[in-house]
């Protein structure tokens, strides 16, 4: 139900708006969300944008997802 | 990441005893088993199971309720997932479905609104289950229909909230409990400060972590390190996502609709203070006002151990059931159905991964 990835808004209209995760185009709600604004980066739950992620939180969150592919791709045996 | 687990090491050797940490949540007892971490943990260092899959959690009596609902003729029944395939006393919603009931499964409880926009001969009932993550979105639907002054859209609302619940395990004799891994997705709502309590009262360190395999390692290390210390606080792993106040538009809504109530959860009994019922000023929504539901006393199936699976006062390998009578395709407890369950993670990701 949760997806604990960023996805972006692409469409924005009143308090919906159209996402982009994980390279598919999604409706959720975001009225849950203050000023939600075009190319920000959302944590989505049961349709609903619950968390607005800024940059940094971005950057952290592709920071532990490489790590994971490198110690994952590294540690074949 | 095998910094990290070199430094669980290291701190595990300081505490000198065995632990249990407890991940509350039902998404990351699936993202344990899934990246396999448990197997990277010390012996002395144990990973227990909470009760923290909405689910799992919800009473059979309430599945009952729902079942009874959907067999009206006036009724459509809206779902996430997950409920479809739960067993109630006689039957599940997914039988019922085949049998002709008109139960729809939505991502959203937005998309249950719509359906009542379409369905203006019919009533829509949708079952609002989960924690506080999902009921924000909940009570959201409903003041939208409210708005859109529908008169088709009821929710049968069964959410629960976790601190109370995480304390009542805190008295239960027969787990011991020595440090808790928050909920991440609750916790982006509520905000960190209200496991406070839990630290202050308790001496339980209190860790919210997120739910890459390094986000738990780097949770458990984190707790290690209070333990070892003889601290209990409440830190923040998945800060990324999470802060000490939470989103206080969400809580606000949640506050709008919802009052707390005493809920009864599975394996565990009444809790006080534990869930969240309707506002009067939203009765019209309520289906148990509005549509007279009744909640009959349920009959689980008698040997399933759910409750005690989500205590974390035994493993599924200790129920006699596991693997032989229940599996995910003849379920007989919610553990063995939900996406986040215990039984259905132990059963998918092995048992030699379970016993580490
Ligand atoms: S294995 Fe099946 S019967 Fe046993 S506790 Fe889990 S769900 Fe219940």
């Amino acid at each position: 139900m949760c997806l604990a990835v960023p996805a972006k808004y692409v469409e924005l209209q009143g308090t919906a708006a159209t996402i982009s995760v994980e390279c598919a185009l999604r409706e959720v709600d975001v009225s849950l969300i203050e000023e939600p604004r075009l190319g920000d980066f959302v944590l989505v739950h049961a349709g609903f944008a619950i968390h607005k992620w800024d940059q940094s939180e971005v950057d952290e969150w592709e920071t532990i997802r490489r790590g994971l592919e490198v110690a994952a791709g590294g540690g074949g045996g | 990441m095998m910094v990290v687990v070199q430094r669980i090491g290291e701190l595990a050797e300081r505490v000198g005893r065995d632990v249990n940490l407890m991940e509350v949540c039902g998404t990351h007892t699936m993202a344990a088993f899934r990246s396999g971490l448990r197997q990277l943990l010390p012996s002395t260092v144990h990973l227990i199971s909470g009760p923290g899959c909405p689910v799992c959690v919800t009473d059979t009596n309430y599945i009952d309720a729902a079942i009874a609902l959907c067999r009206r003729a006036d009724v459509i029944v809206a779902t996430f997932g997950d409920l479809m395939r739960v067993p109630g006393s006689e039957s599940s919603l997914e039988n019922e479905r085949a049998a002709g009931a008109e139960v729809r499964v939505v991502y959203s409880p937005t998309d249950a609104v719509t359906l009542a926009q379409e369905n203006s001969a019919k009533k829509i009932v949708f079952l609002g289950v989960g924690f506080e993550t999902t009921a924000p979105t909940v009570a959201a639907s409903i003041v939208s229909a409210s708005k859109a002054g529908l008169q088709n859209f009821f929710v049968l609302a069964a959410h629960k909230t976790m601190p109370h619940a995480m304390e009542a395990l805190l008295h239960d004799q027969q787990v011991k409990i020595d440090g808790f891994i928050c909920p991440g997705h609750v916790t982006v709502i509520t905000g960190a400060a209200m496991y406070r309590f839990i630290c202050e009262k308790y001496r339980i360190p209190c860790v919210v972590g997120g739910f890459e395999p390094f986000d738990m390692l780097k949770a458990t290390e984190m707790l290690l390190a209070q333990i070892a210390d003889g601290r209990a606080d409440v830190e923040v792993e998945y800060s990324r996502s999470v802060n000490d106040r939470g989103n206080v538009a969400a809580q606000k809504l949640m506050a709008e609709v919802f009052e707390e109530c005493d809920a009864g959860w599975r394996g565990i009994g009444n809790i006080p203070r534990s869930g969240l019922t309707i506002r009067m000023k939203y009765a019209a929504f309520d289906a148990v006002p509005a549509l007279g539901v009744r909640f009959e006393p349920a009959r689980p199936h008698p040997g399933c151990r759910c409750g005690d699976v989500l205590r974390g006062v035994i493993t599924p390998l200790e129920c006699k059931l596991f693997g032989k009578a229940c599996t995910p395709t003849d379920p007989f407890g919610p553990c063995m159905v939900s996406s986040e369950g215990t039984c259905a993670a132990y059963f998918k990701y092995g048992k030699r991964q379970a016993a580490a």
